[in-house]
């Protein structure tokens, strides 16, 4: 036995990479309230406050710096630091705080794109071998999609695909770092290599390249901890170590890629043993275990990627994911709350709210009941927590599955997924409404598809045509995919993050849906009420007459809730006929993230009343002011969707209600907010984002900025900083339905 | 038949836990200070069975479950619709259902009052003023239907909750409250009282309705002069 594994229960661990085994054998469980937490330190409080200065600088400028002769990659830059003698953490993605990377394997495009918007110009040589000489991820995927495939992308029916930035979405096991030492890891990826010596062809020279590279990144990785004085061979030796070396692998991964969501995984129940192994030998004191939790948050609030400016339109806030999950039952009797779940969310208070980390906790109406109160808590004081249902998820994925991004679970380490961004469903109804074309620029954009024999809308004529688009758009949808996948892994793969996943990954494709909401009112107008097209010179619609009344979704009114399911299962029934690329399994989201005013923007007027422009519904949310009969008749509906085997990438919905609905003090507020998560996930439902402030606030918000510099908010399926949206997006936010009772 | 205004399925101020509060049509009042003027006139709105709306209300049981929750029939004054209410509460609690009646004590059918005591858990009453001639200043009403009720509620012993809306200038006085504070013990079971400070919310629907509003340039009551009258009413 390794003498740094000293004390831990001996386990199946020992003999295999097996985290979870390791958490299993030997966590605490925590029962008691947040009495014993901690304030922030002095040595946090001096690093704070020299970020905070950083950070209200690159709030002015959009970026703080950004480096121009150094590439992407796990050892390319010099060790990084806020303010040394306070540090107790360590590491920046390069040798400044907020200085960004360019990483060019995406592609030359967006990054010279998002330099010149922000006044730089990459070094001459960097260019020069980008352009030249290697081949870039963008590259590749142009070259290869076809032109359908195109015209569905310029039309803007599939949108935010990742063939130019990062996918993201990839959470590497960064805690077999600390456990085990990198060098056992590397030991293990050559045993896997020795298995892939029979049977040479196209999957297995392709598995043997892939493990040699993860190898590389697993040897850099010890280089570059290397320079900021660690040895991680070895395991990790204490609580220090073990939240040290996570980060760096962690950071490792930041370094080499710019996915769009690069989440933490979930390690609050693997740091709380090292955490209570050293406060059982006296090592360690409430006091050091808070200030190593505050300023490892601290590190996780500065990651960066360089994104465009139209990146940036899709995704407000300059995000980037950094999720973390939280909570969650072990079995039906014992959850994974330990002292360092409340040490994470006493951060909120030690250094301030902030939209990153992302915050999730795995919620169960069986958790215990005083981290249950204390998260409710935290979540109605900062809005900058999000809940999951672990009570659904866990049969699934096990006890020891993370989120990624925004709602993605993943076995940690087991399982991966190609992440696929989404297509436009309220486009895709209009275009059976068209013929195929679209209703923008009048192009024939799906081809074989019937005219309507009426432009007074027939239910089942419109259905049927719909059927007919999303067959299509499911082709091309994978195709697109496909394609996008193929060259990531030729050209940008991120054999770091890989190399933390077991060799045998499993793979999910990770499709989207956006405007799910429009599309289930707009059938609803059509069956339960007389809907008229009037159509351009072109032929294509440009705005609907409605005549009477329908069911809109959001009422937990079964007849028109029941047409969105239909048609969530109806294109996921598509995907699932292909065979996916790398035997992927096809998922599907409902999550627009903030690009749901840009959706709204892109497609013309809908069915079920909405003008040409306006903003769709985020998520999985039902459209703002459609929901007439109180927050529980919306989030019935929503919870309505089925997740197991068709959206089962995630299920988003957020939910605003004001502090005074809530309840007339906090104990109160607490007390439901609590039970409304309980009754929401025991129908099954997924994913709550939860904001308990009025409108009235953010609209003083948006006209006086200064007054709230750190004004979080929940959108979909992340936290933002109100001030970092635009205010097409701060107007979109405040015209949500705000639950309120008068 | 009855006739709702409509539903707030999330309702967590207006009795314990997670509550649906039905909203009912007609109100024998004319409460100066009232903020939903669109309820008053009997036969409007949505025409609904008892079946009907129970099946809507049982669909949020699980939130009910572990909240304590349950539902609220408010209005409008749900008593206006005797027959109808008795059987709604019946079903409901035939349904493992907490129920509860947000109330004047007024505008009831008195055949009905027994059924009505028998399936309700709790009664939230609003006092209007404790003074006769105020009352019916404040409501245009007398007291005399609200005295009855108040024996009634008494005689069945059922749990109140009592509430006072705090009008500025009428009765947001350290006397009023002292006053309350005796009046109160008149009461069997009171289980919680709650000053409820007079806004201005309900002002764009008199306009709407094109019905004059009484206490026109009258201000809300601010927070700081609630929080002074409830630490009276406590002390």
């Amino acid at each position: 036995m390794k003498e740094e594994w000293n004390d831990f229960i001996a386990g199946r661990w020992q003999k295999t990479i097996d985290v979870e085994d390791f958490i299993r054998l030997n966590y605490h469980e925590y029962l008691g309230d947040e009495s014993f937490l901690k304030g922030c330190s002095k040595k946090t409080n001096k690093v704070w406050s020299r970020c905070q200065k950083l950070l209200k600088k690159e709030a002015i400028s959009g970026v703080l710096d950004v480096e121009t002769t150094i590439i992407s990659g796990i050892d390319n830059f010099e060790p990084g630091y806020i303010d040394r003698s306070n540090e107790v953490i360590v590491g920046l993605q390069t040798d400044e705080p907020l200085k960004r990377i360019v990483n060019p394997y995406g592609g030359m495009r967006m990054v010279n794109k998002a330099l010149e918007a922000y006044g730089y110009r990459l070094d001459k040589e960097i260019e020069e071998k980008f352009t030249e000489f290697r081949k870039t991820h963008n590259d590749g995927v142009f070259d290869a999609y076809t032109p359908q495939v195109r015209k569905c992308r310029s039309a803007k029916l599939l949108t935010g695909l990742p063939d130019a930035y990062g996918r993201g979405r990839l959470i590497g096991d960064y805690r077999r770092v600390a456990l085990y030492g990198v060098d056992l890891i590397i030991k293990v990826k050559e045993m896997d290599l020795t298995r892939l010596e029979n049977n040479i062809n196209f999957a297995t020279v392709r598995a043997r390249e892939e493990v040699k590279e993860q190898i590389k990144a697993l040897n850099e990785l010890k280089s570059m901890a290397s320079k900021y004085g660690f040895d991680i061979s070895k395991p990790a030796r204490d609580a220090k170590e073990a939240i040290q070396w996570t980060y760096l692998a962690y950071l490792a991964g930041a370094k080499q890629s710019n996915g769009a969501a690069t989440s933490f995984g979930r390690n609050t129940t693997f740091f709380d043993i090292y955490i209570e192994r050293d406060l059982a030998n006296g090592t360690l004191k409430e006091e050091d275990a808070q200030e190593l939790i505050d300023q490892l948050i601290i590190k996780l609030r500065l990651i960066r990627h360089l994104r465009t400016p139209e990146y940036n339109e899709l995704f407000a806030g300059d995000p980037t994911w950094v999720t973390e999950s939280i909570g969650g039952m072990l079995d039906d009797n014992k959850s994974l709350v330990t002292k360092t779940a409340f040490r994470y969310l006493n951060a909120l208070d030690n250094i301030g709210s902030s939209a990153e980390p992302n915050l999730t906790i795995l919620w169960s109406a069986k958790l215990p009941d005083f981290f249950r109160r204390y998260a409710v808590s935290q979540s109605i004081k900062t809005h900058a927590l999000q809940f999951e249902n672990d009570d659904l998820m866990r049969p699934i994925y096990g006890s020891d599955y993370a989120i990624s991004c925004c709602v993605s679970a993943m076995r940690e380490g087991k399982q991966m997924q190609f992440f696929g961004a989404r297509c436009n469903l309220a486009k895709a109804l209009l275009y059976a409404i068209n013929a195929g074309c679209d209703e923008i620029t009048g192009e024939e954009i799906i081809p074989g598809i019937p005219k309507l024999s009426s432009d007074n809308l027939d239910f089942n004529e419109v259905i049927k045509n719909y059927s007919l688009v999303l067959a299509k758009v499911s082709d091309i949808y994978c195709d697109a995919l496909t394609t996008i996948h193929y060259m990531h892994d030729k050209y940008a793969y991120e054999s770091l993050q890989m190399a933390l996943h077991d060799t045998n990954v499993e793979r999910f494709m990770a499709f989207g849906a956006a405007g799910i909401s429009i599309v289930g009112d707009s059938l609803s107008a059509i069956k339960y009420a007389k809907v008229h097209v009037n159509r351009n010179e072109a032929g294509v619609s440009e705005s609907f007459d409605i005549e009477g009344d329908f069911p809109r979704y959001g009422n937990d009114n079964d007849n028109v809730d029941k047409i969105v399911i239909v048609v969530v299962k109806m294109f996921m029934e598509y995907l699932k006929k292909h065979k996916l690329y790398r035997n992927a399994q096809p998922t599907l989201s409902l999550l627009t993230i903030t690009s749901n005013v840009m959706y709204g923007k892109n497609t013309g007027a809908t069915p079920d009343g909405r003008k040409a422009g306006i903003p769709f519904a985020p998520g999985a949310n039902p459209t703002g002011g459609a929901d007439k009969n109180g927050a529980l008749a919306s989030l019935n509906s929503v919870a309505k969707i089925p997740y197991k085997g068709v959206c089962q990438d995630g299920i988003s919905n957020t939910f605003n209600i004001s502090p005074s609905s809530l309840g007339t003090n906090d104990s109160e507020r607490a007390d439901n907010l609590m039970h409304v998560l309980d009754g929401y996930f025991k129908q099954g439902a997924q994913h709550l984002n939860v904001n308990v402030l009025s409108r009235e606030m953010l609209e003083e918000a948006r006209e006086n900025p200064d007054k709230y510099p750190n004004l979080t908010i929940r959108v979909s399926g992340y936290a933002v900083n109100f001030n970092s949206l635009t205010r097409e997006q701060q107007d979109e936010v405040i015209s949500r339905t705000f639950h309120e009772v008068m | 038949m009855g006739y709702i205004h409509s539903i707030e399925t999330m309702g967590l101020v207006d009795g314990p836990g997670i509550r649906v509060v039905v909203f009912m049509q007609g109100c024998p009042l004319r409460c100066i200070f009232c903020h939903n003027p669109d309820t008053w006139i009997p036969n409007k709105n949505l025409e609904i069975s008892t079946k009907d709306l129970v099946d809507r209300i049982r669909k949020f049981r699980p939130y009910f479950e572990d909240s304590g929750g349950g539902v609220t029939f408010s209005g409008g004054e749900p008593l206006y619709q005797s027959e109808y209410l008795a059987d709604t509460l019946k079903l409901c609690k035939k349904a493992g259902i907490n129920t509860c009646v947000d109330t004047s004590g007024t505008g009831y059918d008195k055949e009905y009052l027994e059924e009505i005591f028998k399936w309700t858990d709790l009664f939230i009453l609003d006092i209007k003023a404790i003074e006769p001639d105020n009352y019916q200043k404040i409501t245009g009403k007398t007291q005399d239907e609200f005295n009855f009720f108040k024996e009634e509620v008494n005689k069945h012993n059922k749990d109140i909750w009592l509430r006072q809306v705090i009008i500025p200038g009428i009765n947001d006085t350290k006397e009023y409250i002292l006053k309350l504070k005796e009046y109160i013990k008149e009461f069997n079971n009171v289980k919680k009282v709650e000053l409820l400070p007079y806004h201005t919310l309900g002002v764009p629907k008199y306009d709407k309705l094109g019905i004059p509003y009484p206490l026109k340039g009258v201000e809300p009551l601010s927070n700081e002069k609630l929080e002074e009258l409830k630490e009276i009413l406590n002390s």
